[in-house]
Formats: structure tokens, C-alpha cells, sequence
């Protein structure tokens, strides 16, 4: 039950914001927003602390959920409303809580039209993440995927970036309704295909996840829906070339970076790779992984390039989590346990880094009223505590050990560099554009001659509590990744062990 | 022995007290900085004490497992042996004389300017690092040091973050680091497929059986780690950020130079020995290294103006000495001449701040002038410095440990490193005597205020001095058994020989020096202000064209890219996609014109085209 209350409680606080959106108890919706992240905080941080998810049943090959919760919903489809928790998820909704407080935390006091719908929408999106993290019913999933976008399209389009065109936020909400909803609808074909290869081989028709893993198809058809699933993630994970929605989504969301945010969670098409492309179709993945893993370098040295170009600083957030997501796509597609388990960490690391990138982004932004790093410098001293956040935020972005970023990426690299040498001395050596593209980032906003003249007010207090979490949970998982990585054991030893055979037969074909 | 752990945690606990309230005053700020460090050099004095009373060997203390995935099992592990101890010695104790020194020079350097907290957190932190890196028990906690410190000394090159330049000395410094951290990453990743560990004195063991020596692989790990290596101490190739970096308070110069930072590379070799020793041609290359640095570096010095760059150009030649020592086996004399080094760099970088700041800020050496008479005291200092430097026989603590140097190299049959080493040696003395001569000897230059405080400006200084002359030659370091000894073969009478070669090498630089800056400086300055003479010392102020030559081949490249990439040129194709829908959307709307008679040519045409295809098919 503790599943549905996890789900129930966004979409119920979001009910009530927009209930109350058009009386006249406006200030509450914030605070009924507050409280529902909160609640879903909590409920996560319980299942993390006491739940135990070290076991696992990769040898019968199949998933270990620590909790269930299943209704039947359209019984002569075989669909049935069917959430399950394990390591993984529960690592994915605790990361979902604390961006939702900390995006509820940076929207605070922010004037707007017609609040009590912003926070509906906010509380939607954060419902259908939650939902993504928790369905294992590909159609009850695949309801999720599509629910959150029209919120996250709403969000930009309605309350976007001040500084924005109405025209331009449109384009951007559009773009990243277009760019989500067509890779969508080819996982829906690929969901319906594998339904149907199911149904074929044993007469049986079901969207449930346990069953359809059981299902063997090879060849040219069982890589095409593999692709299927993996273009939809990768749209997420904003791999080059999917990645286009991206750039303009983080220029034009609101400016209080709360959108950005809970943005950043939907990257985690991390977390449907890991759950889906790779156990669902493990031969057509080891086949496609150095595909993937091409692209995933591509994305380091692209991301990081395109990145170093940029005038504005969310953008240029943007660009450098496209880098950081490349670590994640060779991770994945090394499927050794240690990769994967860096995989996951580099997830958290850059989720966390670049949330403060952002947050700090819009705080400057709330200050001096522009994000062009063109007319910005000099800014170390004159702002209070924040250009020291800023600091670590970007040295976490470029990896520095003892924070969590360090420990993602080179359990990644360690974890694949046995099978794939090159692409990991290639993704290694772009941990030098990683260094270039931070430290000009400082370079051009903080250090120099000052470019304002009188001190701005410094960081309030709730400003700083959010960095000052931000920055703890980096050291945390960075020096103490047990706490993260305990959790997520099982779950990456199921997807190593499915992955194993196939990949070592493929990279063992390749010269 | 259970103390260890806090050599690491009073720098710590001193750099958060210090971030975490940065508006504390001057005092505070100084106490909490120089006392963090100060309590770590006690936790050190009573390290070296329990660890000779217990006999020596190895201890290792476990503080928490780091990671622990499968195989990958790091332990968050510190290993005290008598090679970590010499170095906790250097680090914490120079460290600490710096620190207590920089409380004297940052009031004076600062004039109350805000930054003394954050100055502190800084040094702090770096001594923390590098603590973390000479202790580590295994590669992946020496990493987590290793890039700590590049960390801090790009903090603190750019220090005074308001100057352009500085701002970009600290960028160049994380960057040309990093490039060798990169490396030597890779390396670990070999070893770690290899040995299925990270764990140093494992790796040592192993590595002899399971590769044996020679082998390829052998030789391509050990390149790896010299790419580290050559980053964090400025050799050639990636040498040119050292100079920069002195964009920092001098006593950041001191730490960088003499107590953390550039020793790292050397460190890391003489701990890593076993792999070398099995990678011959690597450890050929890692003297040839030295050998060419410490040669550039010394004719770089000699042209240089500004009195901090001359003793930053000393530091990269001084640590090419230590790689040539490394490249010919001399493991013991290499960390003998890293630690005078700390002694004797340390003080003339504090010596050369003292002088600064009585100088008003003035940096340049022609300047300066004829300060003998004012700053006596920062003048004795300097020939103390100076001389260990130069290596000036029987007297200083510099000589014993260059000479040891030179001759196991020409023992060991490097003859040909051991003529550059001989050929810096003169080099050395020529570019130090030069400065000493210039700022103290000649025409007044300006009024000097000598600096006051016996406790922190004076005590240091003093402390340096006395260890940077044959005194400092008399402290036994505990390696024998952590490093393998070198060969002792050669007879006394090669040593005395060799001994006396390279003193009158040095005595001959001393004379000719004094000769030309003493005596004849108006005709070295026509040789200097001819066509020629130019040139040349353009050549040798630039540090030989190598910043010219990487600003043309790395630099401007990926400026120009980062130009053409400042369109997202993939976005944009993607955007044919949609661009051809609506395109086809235009197409077809203006197909629908509405009128009756185009429809019917429509359809009229289209059943021709249709009719024509089947009566031809």
C-alpha cells in the first residue's frame, strides 16, 4: 500500500492547489506543495532505511521487489495497474523527494499568476515521475511517460523564463512535447511488438513486466524493438543527437529553476534503460552497445564542447549535464556490475551537481537580472556564500574526488575498461574538456575584475539550506557511496548477470 | 600509532571551521589556519617517535570502506611506513613553518582587505590533500590527494581572483595538472583489469611476477603514470603552468613548491618503484625527463626579471634532478634531495616574500638593488638558500644530496645525465648568484623596510636556514627496506673524484658569476642589448617558446572549435526533421485551394498517370 500512497499523495496535493488556485487562499497551494514532496521525502527515506536490498535472484533470472502492489485495470489486455519497489527505485524516489522539496524550496515567494495551478502542474509532473519509477506494467508505465509531459510542457510554456518571448517558451514547450511524445509513441510500437512476440510464442496477453521478461526473440526484429525503447530513453537522457529538446527547455523554464529541477530527474531515462532496454532485450543490447557507447562519447566530448561555447549560463548547465550523461549511457552499456553501479552513481552525482548549477543560475539571475555569462565576472566575494557553492558545484562537475561525480564516472570507467579500452581512454580524456568547460564557467562569472559595483544582498536563509543540502549529499555519496550503492546492489547484479553472457560473447567477436 | 588519522583530520576540521565562517577577523583566522597545521606537525613529531620506538615497519589504519562493489574493494586506508613517514615530515613540518610564516606575510600582503579566512581554508586543505596523498594505502585514495591538491593550488594561484591574469595562471595550472591526472587514471584502470587491486604494496609485490620485466604492458603503465607524474611536477611536457602559478602570495609559492604539490610526481614514482624497475625503458625516459627539465628550467632562470620566477624556474630544474635520480635507480638520494629541497626552497621563497613585502610589493630584481645594508638579515638568508641551492661544497645540505645524485648516475653508467646534471649544477649556480647579486649587491635601488616579529617571521626563517646547511645533511631518513638501496659498488676514490668535480663546478659558477654581476655587469648588458643577445634572452624569458608553442597547438585549436560549435550543429539537423513536415504541410495545404475546377484537373490527371502505368505495365 505504501506504493499507492507514494503515488496518491502528488496527485492529491496537486488536486488541491488547483482547487484552491482561483479562491483566495492562494499562499497555501506553496504549502500543501511543500508538504506533499515532503511527505514523499520521508516515505522514501523510511523504505531506504529500513528495507532490505542486498538479495537477489539474478540466477532464476528474475527481478527481486521488495514491495508489490497490483489491481487488475483491463484484464482481457492483460493490463493490470502492477507497481513494484526495489533498490533501484527506491535510490530514483528518494532523489525524486529531494528534488521536489528543494524545487518547492527555490519556486518559494517567487510572484506569479494563477499559483495554485503552477503548483498543480508541479505536483503532477512530480506524480508521473513517481509513477515512472514505481510502474513495472509496460502500458500502466507507458501511461506515466506520457502524463508527465503535458505539466512539464505546461510549466514552460505558461510560467517560463521572464526573460523569454511568450512565442519563444511555446516553441521550447513544444519542442519538448514533440521531441518526448514521438519517441514515446515508438516505445508504445515497441511495447505493442513485444507484446505481441509474447503472444505468439505462448498464447498469453500481458504488459507485466516479470512475464514479458521471459520472452526470447533474436534477430533483426527483437533489435528493432530494442530500439524502440532505447530512442524514447535516449531522448530523455538527452543523448547526441536526441538531445535538442534540451538547450531550449532549460533556457526557457521558469526562472526560479524549479522546473529545471524536477527537469533533471527526467533525465533518468537512465532508469528505463537499466529497467527495461537492457533486461528486456539483453542480446539486442550487447549487440547495440558499442553503438551506444560510441554515443555516449560522443555526447562527453560533444556536450562538453558546445558547453564551453555558451553565453547563457543555464544553457551551458544544460550542455555539461549532456556530457555527464554520455558516463552514464557507457556505464549502462558496459553491464558489468561495477559500471552499472556507476552508472547509477554518476545519475545521483550529476542530478545533484547540476541542480545546484541551476539553483545558483537563477539565484544570480534573481540578483542581477541576467544570465549572460558575457556581462557577468568578477563576482567571488560580492555575493556572500553563494560563488562558493558555485565552486564546488562546478568542481563536482568536473569530477573532483570525494565528490560523488568522481566515484560515477570512474566506477564507470574501471567497470568498463576491460572490455572496451579505447572508448574508456577516449571518455577518460574528456574529463580534460570537463576541467576546461567548469573552471571557465568560473572563470567568466566569478573570477576577474568585479562587474558590479555594490555588493548584492547575499543568500537567504532557505536559499542557503537548499545548496548546503546539495553540496552534503555530493560529499556524502561521494566519500560514503555504500549509501547508495548498498541499496542498488541487488538490482545492478540482476542487470549485470542478464547482460553478461550476451556481452562478453559480442565484445569477444569485435577485433 | 592509532593517532594517524588525525594528521589528516586538524587541516581538515581547519579548513570547514575556516569556509564556514569566512567573515571571522584577521586573528581568528590565523590561528585557527597556522594552529590546524601546527597540531598536525605535533601529530607528526609524535608519529616519528612511536614509529621508531615500535621498530619501524609498516602500519595501516583502516578509517571505512570507501567503495566496495564486486572485486573493486577500496578501502579508505592509510599506510605509515618509513617512505610516508619522511614525507609527513616534509609536508606537516616545512608546511607548518610556512603556515606559521604566512601569518606574518597575508597582514602585511592583504592590508585588510577581506580573504584571510578563506587564504587559510585553502592552505589548510591543502595540506590535507597532500597528507591524504603521501599516506594512502592504495591508488585510488593517492588519486583522491592527487587531485586535491590540484585542486587547492588552483584555489590558491588564483587567490587574488580580481586580476585577469591570475585568474587565468590558476585555470592553466587545474588544466595542464589535470591533463597528467588523466593519465595517470588510465594507468590505474590498467592496473586494476591486471591485478583485479588498487592496493600499492600488493601491486609491488605482484607486479614483477605477473608481468615480468620488459614487458610491454609493463612499460606502457609505467608511461602512464609518468603522464601524472610530469603534471604534478611541472616537467617537460607539461612544465609551463609551474611559472604562472606564482600569480599566488608567496607563501602559497613555498607550499607549492617546496612542501606539497610539485613533490608529488616524485613521490609517486619512488613509491611506485616496482613498476618502474620492471619498465626499463620507462624509467630511462623518467631521468631523461629530468635531465632535459632541469636543464630548460636552468636557462630559463637565467633571463628571468621577476625574483619569484627565478626561484620557480630553480624548483622545475631541482625536480628534474629528482627524476634523474629516480631514472638512474638513485631511489634513496631522490627523496633525500626532495626533502633539502623542501628545506632550502621553502626559505628562499619566505625569504624572497620577506624582501617583497619590505619592498612595498616590488617584485623585480632590477628594482630592488643594493639591499645588503638594509635587509641584512634577509641577506644571510639568502646565501644560505642560495647556497644550498648552488650546491656549495661541504657546508650546505644541498650539496650532499645533489652530489649523491650526480654520482650514482655517473656510477651507474648514465654518463650522459650525468654531464647534463653537472652542466645544471653550473647553471644553478649562475642564475642564483645572479639574483642574490642584483637585489643585494650594486646601486640602492629603493628604501626597504625589513620585516619584525620574531616569532613568525623570524622563527621560520631560521628554522630553514639552520636545515638548509649541513645540518639538514645529517637527518636520517628511513627507507632502506621501503625503496631498494642503491648500488654501492663504486670505490671511494670514484666518489671523492666525482665529489670533487662537481664542487669545483660549483665554486667555478660562483666566481665567474661574481665576476660578471659584480664586476662587469655594464659589459653583460651590451652583450644582452645587441641584435642577438635579444633574442636570445627573449627566447630563454618566454621559458623557450614552450607556452607560444602549446597556446598555438592546443589553445587557439579548440578556441576555433568552441567557436564553430557555438551553433548546436547537430540540434540544428535534427530540426530537418520537422522542418521537412512542415514544408510538406505547406505543400499540401495550398493544394486545397478550394476551387472546383483545380480538383477536377487533379483528378482527372491523376487517373491518367494511374491509367498510363497500367496500360504500359
Amino acid at each position: 500500500m505504501i506504493l499507492v500512497w507514494l503515488l496518491l499523495i502528488p496527485f492529491v496535493a496537486g488536486a488541491l492547489c488547483y482547487a484552491l488556485d482561483s479562491s483566495r487562499g492562494q499562499g497555501a497551494s506553496r504549502w500543501i506543495a511543500l508538504i506533499g514532496s515532503g511527505l514523499i521525502l520521508l516515505i522514501a527515506l523510511a523504505l531506504w532505511a529500513t528495507g532490505n536490498y542486498h538479495l537477489t535472484n539474478a540466477v532464476q533470472g528474475t527481478a527481486q521487489w521488495h514491495t508489490q502492489f497490483q489491481l487488475e485495470w483491463i484484464p482481457s489486455l492483460g493490463i493490470s495497474f502492477h507497481l513494484a519497489l526495489d533498490g533501484l527505485s527506491v535510490i530514483m524516489l528518494l532523489l525524486t523527494g529531494i528534488m521536489s522539496v528543494l524545487a518547492v524550496a527555490s519556486s518559494w515567494g517567487q510572484p506569479r499568476n494563477r499559483e495554485g495551478l503552477f503548483y498543480a502542474n508541479l505536483m503532477w509532473l512530480i506524480g508521473g515521475v513517481v509513477g515512472i519509477f514505481l510502474a513495472i506494467d509496460l502500458f500502466a508505465y507507458f501511461f506515466f511517460w506520457e502524463m508527465m509531459l503535458i505539466p512539464m510542457a505546461l510549466l514552460v510554456a505558461l510560467w517560463g523564463h521572464d526573460g523569454s518571448s511568450v512565442a519563444a517558451k511555446r516553441a521550447a514547450a513544444i519542442k519538448f512535447f514533440i521531441y518526448t511524445q514521438a519517441s514515446g509513441l515508438l516505445m508504445l510500437a515497441s511495447i505493442i511488438g513485444l507484446v505481441i512476440v509474447h503472444y505468439e510464442q505462448t498464447g498469453a496477453v500481458t504488459f507485466d513486466y516479470q512475464a514479458l521478461l521471459q520472452t526470447s526473440h533474436g534477430g533483426a526484429f527483437g533489435m528493432v524493438l530494442m530500439l524502440g525503447f532505447f530512442i524514447a530513453f535516449a531522448t530523455k537522457l538527452t543523448t547526441i543527437p536526441f538531445h535538442g529538446w534540451l538547450p531550449d527547455f532549460h533556457t526557457h523554464s521558469p526562472s526560479d529553476s524549479s522546473v529545471d529541477l524536477t527537469g533533471v530527474l527526467v533525465k533518468t531515462g537512465a532508469y528505463g534503460l537499466l529497467r527495461f532496454a537492457l533486461p528486456l532485450f539483453p542480446h539486442a543490447s550487447a549487440e547495440f552497445a558499442p553503438v551506444a557507447m560510441i554515443l555516449g562519447l560522443i555526447g562527453i566530448y560533444y556536450g562538453a564542447v558546445v558547453a564551453f561555447a555558451q553565453t547563457d549560463m543555464k544553457r551551458f548547465v544544460g550542455y555539461t549535464s549532456i556530457a555527464h550523461m554520455g558516463f552514464v549511457l557507457i556505464g549502462i552499456y558496459a553491464g558489468t556490475l561495477l559500471a552499472v553501479q556507476g552508472a547509477i552513481l554518476q545519475l545521483l552525482a550529476s542530478a545533484l551537481s547540476t541542480a545546484g548549477l541551476f539553483l545558483v543560475s537563477s539565484q544570480l539571475y534573481a540578483r542581477l537580472g541576467t544570465r549572460d555569462m558575457r556581462s557577468l565576472g568578477g563576482l567571488f566575494g560580492l555575493m556572500g556564500a553563494m560563488p562558493g557553492f558555485a565552486l564546488v558545484f562546478s568542481i563536482a562537475a568536473l569530477g573532483m574526488p570525494a565528490t560523488a561525480n568522481f566515484l560515477g564516472e570512474f566506477l564507470v570507467l574501471f567497470g568498463a575498461f576491460a572490455h572496451w579500452p579505447v572508448i574508456v581512454a577516449f571518455a577518460a580524456a574528456g574529463l580534460i574538456l570537463a576541467a576546461v568547460y567548469a573552471l571557465y564557467l568560473l572563470h567568466r562569472v566569478y573570477w576577474g575584475p568585479p562587474s558590479i559595483k555594490t555588493p548584492t544582498s547575499g543568500l537567504a536563509s532557505r536559499e542557503y539550506a537548499s545548496l548546503l543540502l546539495i553540496v552534503a549529499l555530493t560529499l556524502i555519496i561521494g566519500l560514503y557511496p555504500a549509501s547508495v550503492l548498498q541499496v542498488t546492489t541487488g538490482t545492478a547484479h540482476e542487470i549485470a548477470h542478464w547482460f553478461a553472457g550476451p556481452v562478453s560473447a559480442v565484445s569477444s567477436s569485435q577485433p | 600509532m592509532s593517532a594517524l588519522f588525525l594528521i589528516i583530520v586538524f587541516p581538515v576540521l581547519g579548513a570547514l571551521a575556516l569556509s564556514f565562517f569566512p567573515r571571522m577577523s584577521y586573528n581568528s583566522a590565523r590561528i585557527i589556519g597556522a594552529g590546524s597545521v601546527g597540531l598536525s606537525a605535533l601529530t607528526m613529531i609524535w608519529l616519528m617517535v612511536a614509529w621508531f620506538s615500535a621498530g619501524g615497519g609498516a602500519y595501516v589504519q583502516t578509517l571505512w570502506n570507501w567503495v566496495d562493489v564486486a572485486q573493486f574493494h577500496i578501502p579508505l586506508a592509510l599506510r605509515l611506513d618509513g617512505l610516508s613517514l619522511t614525507m609527513i615530515g616534509v609536508v606537516a613540518g616545512v608546511g607548518f613553518l610556512i603556515h606559521l610564516f604566512a601569518t606574518w606575510y597575508m597582514v602585511h600582503d592583504l592590508e585588510g582587505a577581506p580573504g584571510m579566512a578563506r587564504f587559510f581554508a585553502y592552505m589548510n586543505l591543502f595540506i590535507a590533500a597532500m597528507l591524504i596523498l603521501v599516506l594512502a594505502s592504495n591508488l585510488l585514495v593517492l588519486y583522491l590527494g592527487w587531485e586535491g591538491v590540484g585542486l587547492c593550488s588552483y584555489l590558491l594561484v588564483g587567490y587574488y581572483f580580481e586580476k585577469e591574469a591570475n585568474a587565468w595562471a590558476a585555470f592553466k595550472a587545474f588544466l595542464m595538472t589535470r591533463i597528467g591526472d588523466v593519465s595517470l587514471g588510465i594507468g590505474l584502470f590498467i592496473l586494476f583489469i591486471n591485478f583485479g587491486t588498487l592496493n600499492i604494496h600488493t601491486l609491488l609485490q605482484q607486479a614483477p611476477q605477473v608481468w615480468g620485466s620488459g614487458a610491454p604492458i609493463a612499460t606502457l603503465t609505467a608511461l602512464l603514470i609518468l603522464g601524472g607524474a610530469v603534471g604534478k611536477s611541472a616537467q617537460l611536457p607539461l612544465q609551463t603552468w609551474l611559472i604562472d602559478a606564482m600569480a599566488g602570495p608567496t607563501p602559497v609559492s613555498a607550499l607549492i613548491h617546496a612542501a606539497t604539490m610539485v613533490t608529488a610526481g616524485v613521490y609517486l614514482i619512488a613509491r611506485l618503484h616496482g613498476l618502474f624497475i620492471i619498465a626499463p625503458i620507462a624509467l630511462e625516459i623518467v631521468g631523461i625527463v629530468g635531465g632535459i627539465t632541469l636543464l630548460i628550467a636552468g636557462f630559463a632562470a637565467i633571463a628571468q626579471t621577476d625574483i619569484k620566477r627565478v626561484i620557480a624556474y630553480s624548483t622545475m630544474s631541482q625536480i628534474g634532478y629528482m627524476f634523474l635520480a629516480l631514472g638512474v635507480g638513485a631511489w634513496h638520494a631522490a627523496i633525500f634531495h626532495l626533502m633539502v629541497h623542501a628545506f632550502f626552497k621553502s626559505l628562499l621563497f619566505l625569504t624572497a616574500g620577506s624582501v617583497i613585502i619590505a619592498c612595498h610589493h616590488e617584485q623585480n630584481i632590477f628594482k630592488m638593488g643594493g639591499l645588503r645594508k638594509q635587509l641584512p638579515f634577509d641577506y644571510a638568508l639568502f646565501w644560505i638558500g642560495g647556497g644550498a641551492l648552488s650546491a656549495l661544497p661541504l657546508i650546505t645540505a644541498g650539496f650532499y644530496s645533489k652530489d649523491h645524485i650526480l654520482s650514482l648516475a655517473a656510477v651507474n653508467g648514465h654518463v650522459y645525465l650525468w654531464l647534463m646534471g653537472l652542466l645544471g649544477a653550473f647553471v644553478t649556480v649562475v642564475y642564483t648568484f645572479r639574483m642574490i647579486f642584483i637585489v643585494f649587491h650594486g646601486e640602492r635601488g629603493m628604501n626597504a623596510e625589513p620585516g619584525r616579529g620574531w616569532i613568525i617571521h623570524h622563527t621560520p626563517l631560521i628554522v630553514l636556514a639552520i636545515l638548509s646547511t649541513v645540518i639538514g645533511a645529517f637527518i636520517h631518513q628511513p627507507l632502506d627496506g621501503v625503496l631498494p638501496s642503491a648500488s654501492d659498488a663504486n670505490s671511494l676514490g670514484m666518489e671523492i673524484l666525482l665529489e670533487v668535480i662537481s664542487s669545483l663546478v660549483s665554486l667555478g659558477g660562483l666566481v665567474i658569476t661574481a665576476a660578471v654581476f659584480l664586476g662587469a655587469r655594464d659589459a653583460l648588458a651590451k652583450v644582452v642589448a645587441s641584435d642577438a643577445g635579444q633574442k636570445i634572452h627573449q627566447f630563454l624569458f618566454g621559458g623557450l617558446g614552450f607556452d607560444t608553442l602549446y597556446d598555438r597547438l592546443f589553445v587557439q585549436p579548440y578556441y576555433f572549435v568552441a567557436r564553430l560549435h557555438r551553433v548546436d550543429w547537430i540540434e540544428r539537423i535534427a530540426n530537418i526533421v520537422p522542418a521537412t513536415a512542415l514544408l510538406f504541410n505547406d505543400g499540401l495545404a495550398t493544394t486545397q485551394s478550394g476551387q472546383l475546377r483545380w480538383y477536377a484537373f487533379s483528378i482527372f490527371g491523376a487517373a491518367s498517370i494511374f491509367l498510363i502505368i497500367l496500360v504500359l505495365g
